[in-house]
């Protein structure tokens, strides 16, 4: 039993950041623009975040009030950079992919570049702790508060927070339903009157927002608060592509598709730990690849009958009929 | 950048060229890689504004000295662009060409420890095994995107970590091939190395001409072949292409086939390398990184344009730029600085195009109004012509 708490309690600082950066994505190619960007876009995030927490580390600041203030940070710089991809996909009207290819380049060589010249290594190393080892009240249910609520991090409790208004964002308001049909039929929606490229722009860049979270988390409670230029976020913003089109861009789905590929890695990364799967004596890098082969057989099964939206990748051009 | 010769060429001459579509493509490679410097300069004033000048004049003028390399690190990433482009003249984005490149690295290697062949054969066949190699990891995206309708970019990303991975595993547990004290493989017979072309302190070799004949094959392959113009047809109508009886899914698999194999043989080019330092060779660090220069050949490809002959012109200036770039370490910045560069190049190379035709559209709304003064400031030197359109184009942007 202490297995599964340990691989819960594990997965969920994990699962997180794949699911905002899925949602993210489900928003960018819910308004119509493939956003491949996504990997960079998270590290961006998680440097500045790294880099506000560096700087006021040392302040009396409590540990959970910078996490929060750090979140804003990320989320901003997220915002901001992924401008840079509606600018060029929007306004331009260049192909999505290769802008998203460069901005995931240009990001490493930045931050390499940077931390190499300023703080002599590859990244930002960061001595606050975010750990919370048991959520007061919560933490005392009988095994759901041992699962949930125990040796965890606040990002668990937001990223769920965010995943219910992204929910109610997508499916229960007017700005919802706009979005969803300029991903749909961009011409249509044109036609009633909605402003195609403000509400491309608005997909965009709340994934530029998730994304920015999702990285600023991922190097909380995967990295232990680090950022390095070398290994970035580890392939997270593709994966969390692939969780998204998993979850055939709904937010529940994505979340469940989310929770998986997390224990999976979690499992991947635990191996010695479980003396079943250690007696067994497979190579440990066959669990690393796991994740990754899970993800192509997920979507071998899912890709025939896609339900991606209609006009994703499509630059809208408002003389085209 | 260089001197202009501004000569008065006829305005007939002018306008056969410009018209033509390479020019065009030419144009917007030029305005992009403009645009890419001047960031890349402006990064350096941020990050040090003393040294900015010294080092930017390395970044332009360093791989001056050391031609011989600028053609050695070529090679790999001509391949790769290969790769890029290749696939990309068929409307699929090859974005897996690391996980190919490395692939085909290690089949190399494994030819090269394991196998024992009389002579100069060694190393042709181990460069036929790297062949294969990337081949077999450029077919998975293939029948994937072809049977089951899964988007390639993604496959091709994650068969890179997956193709890193086990790649690393193969060779960790091989002390044939692993020194695990060096934490590197080790070093391969001069016997399997390819032949040095003697260029005194450089390693460039006979891979830089194969890779150049390669990309002219592939350039006869594209432009006189039945499949060439397939693959073509596919590229810019898949639907249309479909129709007239074309077998998109048989074409899908085949050019993913051709596009691994071209990035297979870029990481058999680079690891039986010969070494200027006798006795030793390249060498692998299995660190579960993925290869650079999969990614490099991107950008190699996009300002290209995917051309197989633009390939060779945009491999050779990026290996340039790169040598360039090492050398600004002597006024303290990092190599870094060219991938930032690279990447802003990449950027703008996307939209290049679209933004030259509409300044060019600009230009020409302008220059309608003086009706017999003839288009003086567009010569024939393409370098020339991306400047004044830039000035216009920040403008533009601001706007």
């Amino acid at each position: 039993m202490d297995v599964v708490y340990y691989l819960i309690q594990n997965m969920l600082p994990v699962g997180i950041p794949l699911l905002l950066v899925a949602l993210g994505g489900m928003f960018s190619e819910r308004s119509g623009v493939i956003n491949i960007a996504l990997e960079g876009i998270m590290l961006f995030g998680a440097f500045f975040g790294a880099l506000f927490v560096l700087n006021v580390q040392d302040s009396s600041m409590g540990a959970q009030t910078i996490l929060l203030l750090g979140m804003l940070v990320a989320g901003i710089s997220g915002l901001i950079y992924s401008l840079l991809l509606s600018f060029a996909s929007i306004n331009m009207k260049a192909n999505q992919v290769i802008v998203g290819t460069a901005l995931n380049m240009l990001i490493p060589a930045v931050i390499l570049l940077f931390s190499k010249m300023f703080f002599n290594s590859d990244g930002i190393t960061t001595s606050k702790s975010f750990y919370i080892r048991e959520i007061p009240v919560l933490g005392q249910i009988p095994l759901l508060g041992e699962m949930f609520f125990q040796r965890t991090y606040l990002t668990v409790i937001i990223g769920f927070i965010i995943l219910a208004i992204a929910v109610v964002l997508l499916y229960k308001t007017r700005f919802g339903l706009r979005l969803r049909a300029c991903g749909e039929h961009p011409h249509a929606a044109d036609s009633v009157g909605i402003n195609v490229y403000k509400m491309r722009y608005a997909g965009v860049s709340l994934s530029g927002i998730l994304a920015g979270i999702g990285g600023f988390f991922y190097a909380v409670g995967v990295m232990d608060g680090n950022v390095s230029g070398h290994t970035g976020v580890a392939g997270f913003g593709f994966l969390a592509l692939a969780v998204m089109i998993f979850g055939q861009w709904k937010p529940i789905r994505i979340m469940f598709a989310a929770m998986f590929f997390a224990f999976l890695r979690t499992l991947a990364y635990s191996v010695s730990l479980i003396p079943f799967l250690f007696d067994l004596g497979i190579d440990q890098t066959y669990y690393k690849i796991l994740p990754y082969l899970a993800t192509m057989v997920v979507l071998a099964l899912t890709s025939k009958n896609s339900r991606a939206p209609k006009a994703e990748g499509i630059p809208y051009d408002k003389s085209q009929r | 950048m260089q001197g202009n010769n501004n000569s008065d060429k006829p305005k007939y001459n002018f306008k056969r060229i410009t018209s033509h579509p390479g020019f065009k493509s030419l144009g917007a490679a030029f305005m992009a890689v403009f645009l890419g410097l001047v960031v890349g300069f402006a990064i350096m004033l941020i990050a040090s504004p003393g040294n900015a000048i010294s080092g930017f004049r390395f970044v332009l003028l360093g791989g001056l000295r050391r031609l011989g390399d600028v053609l050695y690190f070529a090679t790999p990433i001509l391949m790769t662009g290969l790769a890029v482009g290749f696939a990309f003249k068929m409307g699929l984005f090859n974005i897996g060409a690391s996980g190919q490149y490395t692939m085909g690295m290690f089949f190399a290697l494994y030819v090269a420890f394991m196998w024992d062949l009389p002579g100069s054969t060694h190393w042709m066949v181990a460069i036929l095994a790297g062949f294969l190699g990337g081949m077999v990891w450029g077919f998975i995206p293939g029948i994937f995107k072809a049977l089951l309708n899964v988007n390639e970019v993604i496959t091709s990303i994650m068969f890179n970590y997956i193709g890193m991975y086990l790649v690393d595993m193969w060779i960790q547990n091989n002390s044939i091939m692993y020194n695990s004290s060096m934490t590197r493989t080790r070093y391969i017979d001069a016997g399997v190395q390819i032949p040095a072309l003697g260029v005194a302190g450089s390693n460039v070799n006979f891979g830089i001409v194969m890779a150049v004949l390669i990309a002219i094959i592939l350039y006869i392959v594209l432009e006189k072949t039945t499949f060439g113009y397939e693959l073509k047809a596919t590229g810019h109508n898949k639907h249309a292409a479909e129709y007239a009886g074309m077998q998109g899914k048989r074409n899908i698999i085949l050019t993913m086939v051709i596009a691994g194999g071209m990035a297979g043989l870029g990481g058999a080019f680079a690891i039986l390398a010969p070494s200027a330092i006798a006795g030793s060779s390249m060498t692998y660090e299995p660190i579960n990184i993925i290869a650079a220069n999969g990614f490099t050949g991107i950008a190699v490809a996009l300002l290209g344009n995917a051309h197989p002959l633009g390939t060779i012109l945009s491999a050779t200036f990026i290996s340039y730029i790169q040598r360039g770039g090492t050398l600004t370490s002597l006024v303290g910045f990092k190599p870094e600085i060219i991938d930032i560069v690279v990447a802003v190049i990449i950027y703008f190379s996307a939209f290049a195009m679209i933004m030259n035709s509409a300044i060019g559209r600009f230009i020409k709304a302008r220059l309608g109004k003086e009706e017999d003064k003839p288009l003086l400031e567009i010569g024939e030197e393409p370098v020339e012509e991306a400047e004044p359109q830039n000035e216009q184009e920040t403008e533009k942007e601001a706007e």
